[in-house]
């Protein structure tokens, strides 16, 4: 997994509420294996695209400069809400999107996005407010996403905390993907299930009649 | 010491480790489908087989057809269709995971087949790589839905890293009026909480309406909690559930099963229990509830009307039902009554169970369809179910299209689609923009309310039938 420590970059600001990953990814781009070069186009595809993959909507967002080379999302709440689909996360990444910033998320979503190299930032609604409207006033501005000192910082100087899980920043900031680190728990693992499958032995999964 | 929560219980009789805020939490049970390739690519990738292969559960679900396929696999049409189900079929036979695939004669959703199997049971730990997999909280276990890598994850350790949720009672009181079913409270607390109210959330459903009801409306329930943000949704298991499992394929047998209804027993909340929050939904006075707008929470009952933007209670919400009134293309004031559709799909993870079948039929006999109506059973076995109680012949005759069991119109992933700005009543889940196809219009709603837009054309009152 590729780490992510310090981000500065163009970022677009996306005032809408409940983005679904259904819009990071249609469910018919699904099928797409990772590395396939149409992922590109795939982040809110419907908006950006015809459905036979023709530019339309030259007005949407990320089909204007100078948000085609955003790498950071400032949105609202609820970002990435609904279903499960990893994709969302492939299509974001494809398009060059590293940290997304809200005021919350979809929680399986916010989990792809840590297991991917990208940094989910939850700031307060009216931070993230702040922040579109200094991008709004200051076309392309740039934002710092700093996961080391969990800071981010604004076109206009100000600093914002933010919190992020010490586990999953820590894989973060390594790029380290959890299985090695799981792996160094195999024995404590093994414990358990000799525990749990003598005590609750009708739990262990049984032979079908 | 205050008392624990169902949630609690469960939680705590998994923890393997903790560090640095997150706990090692053991999974007794993994639900994979068609979808889940980069899990097994990367075990691939990692050369390690499945760490617990038979806790492992494959389903053929997603990308199965609904038509009849002549020749099994090979007869599927759409090339990549067909290699995801052939993929599919390769990875879970390489690593020895049991697959309910193509040919099996239970095959079906991986939300429908885990519960007739007894897969799906009180107090276990079950994760699955699809957001629905709240469902099997029904049965009073932890369940919920995971990304890829995390599935991938515990196919390699039968663990997964999890920060802990805090626990959230909603109660469900009072006796379902005449024309009322399961999908109405859910979509009624959606509508009446907001789709944020479980973020971070285990959330519990009780309360005198919860403990009448069968499993079948316990899982659709538990099934849209994902729709309300909430991590998982569960239901203390009683003796409803008991019945449910009792002699099913994977269920304990004999003195096992003895051991398992004692535990089993001991699951529900204690009285003393502390939930970090409580609410309460009456249903005495719900009406058939059916969605307008483009998320679950733009939900209205069906005697109900369009809201105005500017009756919005602040400048967001406003841009946000401007904006779902465009898609929709809907009008404020209208009457939901008003609204004419185009098609209707009653299936999916949320109400294709026999009960729901059953339901739809009993409208369906009152009419003839005046769109395109699909029925699609949740599995094989609910299709062979219906077919002997001669519910296929109630359709067929309605001009209803009986098909095979898969997800199908729900995720539109199949090859199952609306046509472009299509206006559907469907049984499932979302009514995100495009959910169904390019441009197609959902209005979420109970597959008695599905059947009853069937043979009026339009959202119809399913209680002013006759």
């Amino acid at each position: 997994m590729k780490s992510f420590t310090k981000l500065t970059a163009i970022a677009c600001p996306f005032d809408e509420i409940n983005v679904d990953t259904n819009q990071l990814c249609p469910t018919r781009f699904n099928k797409l294996p990772i590395g396939d070069p149409y992922l590109k186009k795939v982040m809110f595809h419907d908006q950006r695209f015809t459905h036979d993959g023709k530019p339309r909507n030259t007005d949407f967002i990320f089909n204007r400069e100078p948000y085609k080379k955003a790498e950071i999302i400032v949105a609202d709440h609820n970002w990435g809400i609904g279903s499960s689909r990893e994709s969302a996360v492939y299509a974001m990444a494809s398009f060059g999107i590293k940290s997304v910033i809200a005021a919350s998320f979809g929680d399986i979503h916010y989990n792809n996005m840590t297991k991917n190299g990208l940094c989910p930032v939850q700031l307060s609604q009216e931070a993230c407010h702040e922040l579109r409207s200094q991008l709004l006033k200051n076309i392309g501005a740039k934002i710092t996403v700093d996961l080391e000192e969990l800071k981010v910082i604004a076109p206009d100087g100000t600093e914002y905390e933010f919190n992020m899980h010490p586990l999953k920043r820590r894989c973060l900031l390594k790029g380290l993907d959890d299985i090695s680190l799981t792996k160094q728990y195999m024995d404590a693992i093994k414990a358990f299930e000799a525990n749990h499958h003598k005590s609750k032995p009708f739990m262990t999964v049984q032979k079908p009649t | 010491m205050p008392g624990k929560t169902l949630f609690d219980k469960i939680w705590d009789s998994h923890v393997v480790a903790e560090e640095e805020g997150e706990t090692l939490v053991y999974v007794d049970r993994l639900l994979v489908h068609e979808g889940s390739r980069h899990s097994f690519s990367m075990l691939r990738n990692i050369e390690m087989p499945p760490y617990r292969a038979e806790q492992v559960f494959g389903f053929a679900d997603h990308y199965m057809p609904t038509e009849t396929t002549e020749g099994g696999i090979p007869g599927v049409r759409d090339n990549k269709i067909r290699g995801m189900l052939e993929l599919m079929e390769k990875n879970t036979s390489e690593v020895g995971v049991r697959y309910f695939g193509f040919h099996d004669p239970d095959q079906g959703i991986l939300h429908v087949v885990p519960p007739e199997q007894g897969i799906s049971q009180p107090g276990i730990f079950l994760c699955g790589a699809d957001s629905h997999t709240s469902t099997h909280g029904a049965f009073g276990s932890i369940s919920f839905g995971v990304g890829a890598s995390e599935a991938g994850h515990i196919m390699a350790t039968q663990c997964l890293w999890q920060q802990r949720p805090s626990p959230l009672r909603i109660n469900i009181d009072g006796t379902l009026p005449f024309g009322v079913h399961a999908k109405d409270i859910i979509l009624g607390v959606i509508a009446k909480f907001g789709v944020g109210i479980g973020v971070g959330k285990a959330i519990e459903f009780a309360g005198s309406c919860i403990e009448t009801m069968s499993m079948e409306q316990r899982m659709t329930v538990c099934n849209m909690t994902i729709e309300a943000a909430g991590r998982m949704g569960m239901i203390a298991p009683d003796e409803t559930t008991y019945e449910y499992i009792e002699g099913r394929p994977y269920a304990p047998k004999g003195e096992l099963w003895k051991e398992a209804i004692e535990y089993w027993g001991s699951l529900p909340s204690d009285e003393d229990a502390v939930f970090a929050d409580e609410k309460t939904l009456e249903v005495e006075k719900l009406d058939p509830m059916v969605t307008w707008g483009t998320n679950p929470e733009m939900t209205l009952p069906i005697t109900g009307t369009i809201p105005f933007p500017e009756d919005a209670e602040n400048e967001d919400q406003r841009r946000e039902i401007q904006g779902a009134l465009d898609y929709m293309d809907l009008q404020p004031g209208m009457g939901m009554e008003e609204i004419e559709v185009e098609r209707v799909f009653i299936g999916s993870c949320t109400n294709s169970r026999i009960e729901d079948i059953r339901a739809a039929a009993e409208v369906a006999a009152k009419g003839t369809a005046k769109v395109e109506t699909w029925v699609v059973p949740g599995s094989k076995s609910i299709k062979r179910q219906a077919e002997a109680e001669g519910l296929d012949q109630v359709f067929t005759e309605s001009g209803f299209d009986w098909r095979e069991p898969g997800c199908s119109l729900c995720t539109a992933l199949n090859g199952d689609l609306l046509s472009d700005g299509q206006r559907c009543v469907s049984t499932s889940n979302r009514n995100f923009k495009g959910r169904q196809g390019p441009n197609g219009k959902t209005h979420l709603a109970s597959p008695a309310m599905a059947a009853a837009a069937a043979i009026t054309g339009k959202l119809t009152d399913v209680r002013t039938l006759e």
